[in-house]
């Protein structure tokens, strides 16, 4: 079950996966995620749906390697099967025929935006993307990106592919222009998000965001992925993932996601330093 | 003289110093000799009055005779004839409200200590006829959706497989048992028992799929079209409820099902051996005090927390927890402290630091007769903590209602269904557990989960079953 049956390291510590999982790709929409596990001893965690095929029955996921659950799935390879896969979960993100959609992927967030930037696209939108990443190495994904929507927008901070400069920038510069954008849908850290609801709020232009809190079931019993969304309480598991972004409290979710922060390097080195030094 | 009835045999118990600090099971069962000077008491009522208090009906007197006889493999078999998850019930069940308190020897003396006689065969059965050595029963009846593999799930999918039924359960996490493995803790109910529960009704033919989310990886409609002639919906009350006071969302505060689930489900006490990590600090609240604030306050203790406190706004006879839970938890060291009422959480830096109360006292009575808990103005006061753990109540989790229409639910998002047979508004659907009465036993659970076989079963075996036959994909 659930078997991979085709990895690829698509940048730094950034790899695909697709993954043979009928049930999830029958059901799966634009903004829905999965929640798996990779070891008995293992966390459950959220990865969103980058692409799912209905016919072949495979969804797509994208990881950044960054802590022991990843690192983890990181070292799966063609064949492996993952312990654990449940999905699809969340809201699926509304889709309509739009004038114009901007899609903002920043980093592995760019995997997220996919789906959504293509999905809009057959529902006959204007769609243009703008994704960004630190740098050339951690940039994936520009020719499928290209395809998904109708115009592409690269850029970088250090200025190695693309333009040189944040998402912000970029979408910046398109208000700026005077074309009319109808929606922007932006998924990256969670900083870049902030920083996106800022740039189009003076300017009243609906954003939503896909937040990315901590979660640990995924199907809404726990609370532990509660934001605050205009005041509110909400679960991003099964009232989100997707929010209005000018309703967000980002700093919230920012002190949130910092919460394990101590534990999460202590697993690290735990198990990834020790792994490591197995292989020399 | 009328001879003096000797009281029950004591459950042997690790001591509170000890236990507090581990992740065994705090009562470690009667020895053989202890089972049958307690089966002695017994007095072979001709017409028991404890059967009926059992909610799934089982031969108490009958299999306590065994016991007294030295037949545990015939006990055994009376025991399962009733009961799926004896191991568990044995364990977990509030006896003292169920079928000892109807016990005649409670009117002189002690009630037969029915519970811990049902756990002495239930662990006996799991030592001398491990579930490994079962054989595979493979049905080939209509087919059964049950969702949910928590008690009532488990329960309904053992009766229908034993009736030849062909049951498939689908669970949403990874792990089956539901309550019994998320929210029950290793040092109450240790989970290699879950396991052989689950395992026995494997065995007995039902199949169960983990990692499926009835409402998202399916739907119930899509069940029903999908083959199955019925589905039975026991997904729970599993949605957990905050108190709506400032500062819930401070890193530090959490659910009960949170905490609970992060040290049952996923190990997070063996952390970091076991990935998934929790935090308990020094000084940890539990609001709440039903079993699952006991529950918690316990845990947080054998986490390393050096004072944990109850926190409940009404008095000591209105705690819902099991007498036994409390006072496991107090001589244990976990404080309780009683009519007082947490109306703000502070935080510095975007932690909790300290938990601002009123007093309570009690007021008029009610109309239920309580005497309702009322605020002493002024009598506000600051709570120093590092953890707050919000175990007051859950809700019903909106995925099933909002994806199966025609079911109706009541104003709170629970399945209504009737009391007598399961069946909710909806044909070929039927609901028992907590997801239809709101949070209670695993006992009445399952009791739901046996009522629901058996209206199934009828309801299957008349009209119904040859049209849900030629539907099979």
């Amino acid at each position: 079950m659930n078997k991979i049956l085709n990895k690829e390291m698509v940048a730094d510590a950034t790899s695909l996966f697709v993954v043979d999982a009928p049930e999830i790709a029958r059901k799966a929409r634009p903004g829905q995620f999965v929640i798996l596990r990779v070891a008995e001893e293992g966390e459950r965690f959220p990865l969103t749906i980058a692409d799912f095929d209905r016919q072949a029955g495979t969804v797509t996921i994208v990881s950044l390697a960054v802590g022991v659950s990843t690192t983890l799935l990181d070292r799966l390879k063609n064949g492996d099967e993952i312990l654990d896969l449940a999905g699809p979960l969340g809201n699926p993100t509304h889709i309509e025929k739009l004038g114009r959609v901007v899609c903002v992927g920043g980093g592995v967030g760019i995997a997220a935006v996919h789906a959504v930037a293509k999905g809009f696209k057959e529902a006959g939108s204007g769609v243009t993307s703008i994704i960004g990443a630190r740098s050339e190495s951690k940039l994936f994904w520009q020719d499928k990106m290209a395809r998904a929507g109708d115009e592409l927008i690269v850029t970088t901070d250090d200025g190695s592919a693309g333009q040189k400069g944040f998402v912000t920038q970029r979408l910046q510069e398109l208000i700026d222009s005077g074309r009319n954008i109808d929606l922007v849908f932006a998924v990256g850290p969670t900083i870049m998000m902030k920083m996106v609801a800022k740039v189009t709020e003076p300017y009243g232009i609906k954003t939503i965001v896909s937040l990315n809190p901590v979660m640990l079931d995924g199907t809404g019993m726990c609370g532990g992925c509660r934001v605050e969304v205009g005041g509110e309480q909400k679960f991003a598991c099964v009232d989100g993932p997707d929010f209005d972004a000018h309703e967000v409290n980002f700093d919230l979710l920012l002190s949130r996601l910092s919460a394990y922060k101590n534990e999460e390097q202590r697993a690290t080195q735990c198990h990834c330093e020790f792994d490591r030094s197995e292989e020399k | 003289m009328p001879k003096e009835v000797p009281g029950r045999i004591d459950m042997p118990r690790q001591e509170p110093e000890a236990r507090k600090h581990n992740f065994r099971e705090v009562a470690t069962g009667y020895t053989r000799e202890m089972a049958v000077a307690e089966a002695r008491r017994c007095l072979q009522c001709k017409k028991p009055a404890c059967v009926a208090g059992c909610p799934v009906e089982i031969d108490i007197p009958g299999f306590i005779k065994q016991i007294k006889d030295g037949n545990l493999p015939e006990a055994s078999r009376i025991l399962r004839e009733k009961n799926s998850l004896p191991a568990t019930c044995g364990r977990v069940c509030p006896q003292e409200d169920q079928c000892e308190k109807l016990c005649v020897l409670g009117r002189k003396s002690e009630p037969v200590a029915i519970g811990r006689l049902e756990r002495y065969v239930a662990d006996w059965e799991r030592q001398n006829r491990p579930v490994s050595k079962m054989p595979q029963h493979t049905p080939s009846g209509p087919r059964v959706a049950v969702v949910g593999s928590g008690p009532a799930g488990l329960t309904t999918a053992g009766d229908l497989a034993k009736l030849g039924y062909r049951v498939t359960v689908f669970e949403a996490l990874h792990k089956p048992g539901g309550v019994l493995v998320y929210g029950i803790p290793e040092f109450r109910l240790p989970k290699a028992i879950v396991q052989e529960e689950v395992e026995y009704i494997r065995r007995l033919g039902a199949e169960i799929r983990t990692n499926v989310i009835i409402g998202r990886t399916v739907t119930v409609p899509e069940l029903l079209a999908g083959g199955y002639g019925a589905v039975f919906i026991s997904s729970g009350a599993g949605l957990p409820k905050f108190k709506g006071i400032p500062g819930e969302q401070f890193n530090g505060v959490a659910s009960a099902n949170e905490f609970l689930t992060r040290s049952n489900l996923m190990r997070a006490y063996d952390f970091p051996a076991y990935h998934t990590p929790i935090r308990v600090g020094e000084r940890v609240a539990v609001i709440g005090a039903g079993n699952v604030a006991m529950d918690s306050a316990r845990t947080a203790l054998r986490l390393g927390a050096k004072e944990v406190s109850i926190v409940y706004r009404r008095s000591r006879v209105e705690m819902p927890a099991r007498v036994e839970e409390i006072e496991n938890a107090e001589a244990e060291g976990v404080r309780m402290r009683l009519l007082t009422d947490p109306i703000r959480i502070n935080g510095e830096d975007g932690w909790v630091t300290s938990m601002e109360c009123l007093r309570m006292e009690l007021g008029e009575l009610d109309d239920s007769g309580r005497r309702r808990p009322v605020a002493i103005g002024g009598s506000n006061f600051e709570m120093p903590v590092d953890t707050v753990i919000v175990a007051i109540a859950t809700g019903a989790n909106p995925l099933i209602r909002r994806t199966t229409p025609d079911l109706e639910c009541n104003e709170r998002g629970y399945i209504i269904a009737d009391e007598k047979t399961g069946r909710t508004t909806k044909e070929g659907v039927w609901a028992g557990g907590d997801i239809v009465t709101g949070s209670a036993t695993v006992i009445l659970a399952m009791g739901a989960g046996r009522t629901a076989a058996k209206d199934i079963h009828d309801y299957l075996s008349s009209a119904g079953a040859s049209a849900a036959d030629t539907h099979h994909t």
